[in-house]
């Protein structure tokens, strides 16, 4: 009997006499799901992400998150292929030692960013698999974001959702963060306890309606004191 | 093709009058997608116990990645003493099951009888077969009659197969494996009922395509218990803070009033039968 797993499309009707070559594909990406987001604040900078590893309808881990740190001012969330996650937070670590070693100093937020998208841009013809958004202080301890593509294009931010949420996110993110499509509101400045309630917030929704984003919410929130990690519980069905 | 397979035998052999038309509204979407069916991503599971039949299922419905339904019902109505759930695509199994039973009330009607399961899986073993798997519903049948309790899956392409317990969807594999290592002939009510939920259960947390609640129906000779939702998703989303939007929000930027001029013409009162 055929496995109900082989009914994924209203079947096309298949031609039994055919004959010839077949080509199968082997593709070289995979996508593990997952959302990430960055809110850039007036002295502090967050970012957050899920922690759900997923394939197909499979989970692989519910404990993968996808924020990285790379220097005490910086991190940077990065969702997509996996494996392409993994190698490229390995060549941003290598890349930011060796400045250290030359310049004797740590980078700056703004100067990772540019290098990850000269990085990336080296790829342009089989590129790294990834949605990257960097969340840090910049020099004059202002928050700072920084959102890419999967070829390197970038921009500075004061708020971006990337991954599989992130059109879910990003409106609701325009609405209570940019205060667009409303009139007659106040435009309060984001305090930090604020944000990261609606970080939480806004994580949960997203939960909700996409498949791909759930099990556990990672937070790091940068200051200039530091960065601070918090955890929180999601959906894990 | 809203045939009555039990007033009129089919045309025989197979109808390709569709595979043209299927072709042509392909080409209509040039470029783009054809409108992709809401698929139900589930799990659903069945298994006979000592006194009939307990089925379950999860209540989520997803649209490729986006939960379209988050409270979706599964398990369909065919008979009083037959009951479907359905995987695949949403619209699919609720029409085809919706076939199903009037198919079925107009039988009952003419013979006097409760329609047997067997009957109901024949009906529908024919329609899927005769759509040659364009039908994407897989259902599991089960119900209790004269001769005794009964599940039977049906699979999209018209392959039945009659077994004490199942599960389908994209979390069988997941609530299989639940129901290989629990399930004995002949349990009792409360031992299936568990074994059916603890099934949906890991299927919940296993697939990303099922979530939310689980629904349960029992059937037995004496009647239908149909308990939705039958455990609640402990996931309750609870935010913070409050998001409403004062009156006014949104900017009002025209404003066109019409006045509908009406005048009575003519009254009359009808009694509606309420009891």
């Amino acid at each position: 009997m055929l496995s109900a797993q082989g009914f994924g499309d209203t079947g096309k009707m298949k031609e039994y006499h055919y004959t010839g070559p077949v080509e199968h594909r082997f593709s070289p990406y995979a996508f593990n799901g997952g959302t990430v987001l960055a809110v850039a604040g007036e002295d502090f900078a967050i970012v957050a992400s899920d922690t759900r590893l997923s394939e197909g309808y499979s989970i692989h881990s519910r404990d993968s998150p996808k924020c990285y740190k790379l220097t005490d001012t910086t991190v940077i969330g990065c969702s997509g292929f996996h494996g392409d996650c993994l190698t490229l937070t390995k060549i941003i670590d290598a890349r930011l030692k060796m400045y250290k070693h030359s310049n004797n100093k740590t980078m700056t937020s703004g100067a990772i960013a540019a290098m990850l998208s000269t990085i990336l841009y080296s790829r342009r013809f089989f590129p790294y698999y990834v949605y990257n958004i960097i969340g840090g202080l910049d020099e004059e301890g202002k928050g700072a974001v920084y959102s890419f593509d999967p070829v390197g294009s970038y921009q500075r931010d004061t708020y971006k959702a990337g991954g599989s949420a992130s059109a879910m996110l990003q409106p609701l993110l325009d609405n209570q963060i940019g205060f667009k499509n409303m009139e007659g509101v106040e435009h309060v400045p984001l305090t930090q306890d604020k944000a990261v309630q609606l970080v939480k917030d806004v994580f949960i929704s997203a939960a909700e309606r996409d498949v791909y984003t759930g099990d556990a919410l990672r937070i790091c929130v940068i200051t200039k004191e530091g960065i601070k990690e918090q955890t929180i519980p999601l959906r894990k069905d | 093709m809203a045939l009555s397979n039990v007033l009129e035998t089919p045309a025989a052999g197979f109808n390709f009058d569709n595979v043209a038309r299927n072709a042509a509204l392909e080409g209509l979407f040039e470029g783009g997608q054809t409108p992709k069916p809401l698929k139900t991503g589930t799990t659903i599971a069945g298994v006979v116990f000592k006194d009939g039949v307990v089925l379950g299922a999860d209540t989520r419905a997803t649209s490729s990645e986006v939960v379209a339904d988050k409270m979706c019902a599964k398990i369909h109505y065919i008979a009083p003493n037959i009951y479907c759930c359905g995987a695949g695509t949403a619209a699919d199994t609720e029409k085809t099951t919706e076939l199903l039973s009037s198919n079925l009330t107009i039988f009952s009607m003419n013979s006097g009888r409760n329609p047997r399961v067997v009957m109901a899986v024949n009906i529908l073993q024919d329609m899927l077969y005769r759509y040659r798997g364009q039908i994407g519903a897989n259902l599991i049948l089960g119900g209790v009659d004269c001769t005794g309790n009964h599940l039977y899956t049906v699979g999209p392409y018209g392959s039945v197969n009659k077994v004490p317990y199942l599960a389908m969807g994209s979390g069988n594999l997941a609530a299989l494996g639940i129901l290989e290592d629990g399930f004995k002939p002949d349990m009792e009510l409360e031992k299936a009922k568990e074994l059916v939920r603890v099934a949906i259960h890991a299927g919940i947390m296993s697939d990303l395509g099922s979530g939310n609640n689980i629904d349960i129906c029992v059937i037995t000779r004496q009647g239908v218990d149909y308990i939705r939702p039958y455990q609640e998703s402990e996931y309750k989303d609870n935010r913070k803070m409050k998001y409403k939007y004062r009156p006014g929000t949104t900017p009002v930027l025209t404003e066109k009033v019409v006045s509908l001029k009406l005048e009575v013409v003519q009254e009359t009162v009808q009694q509606m039968d309420t009891a």
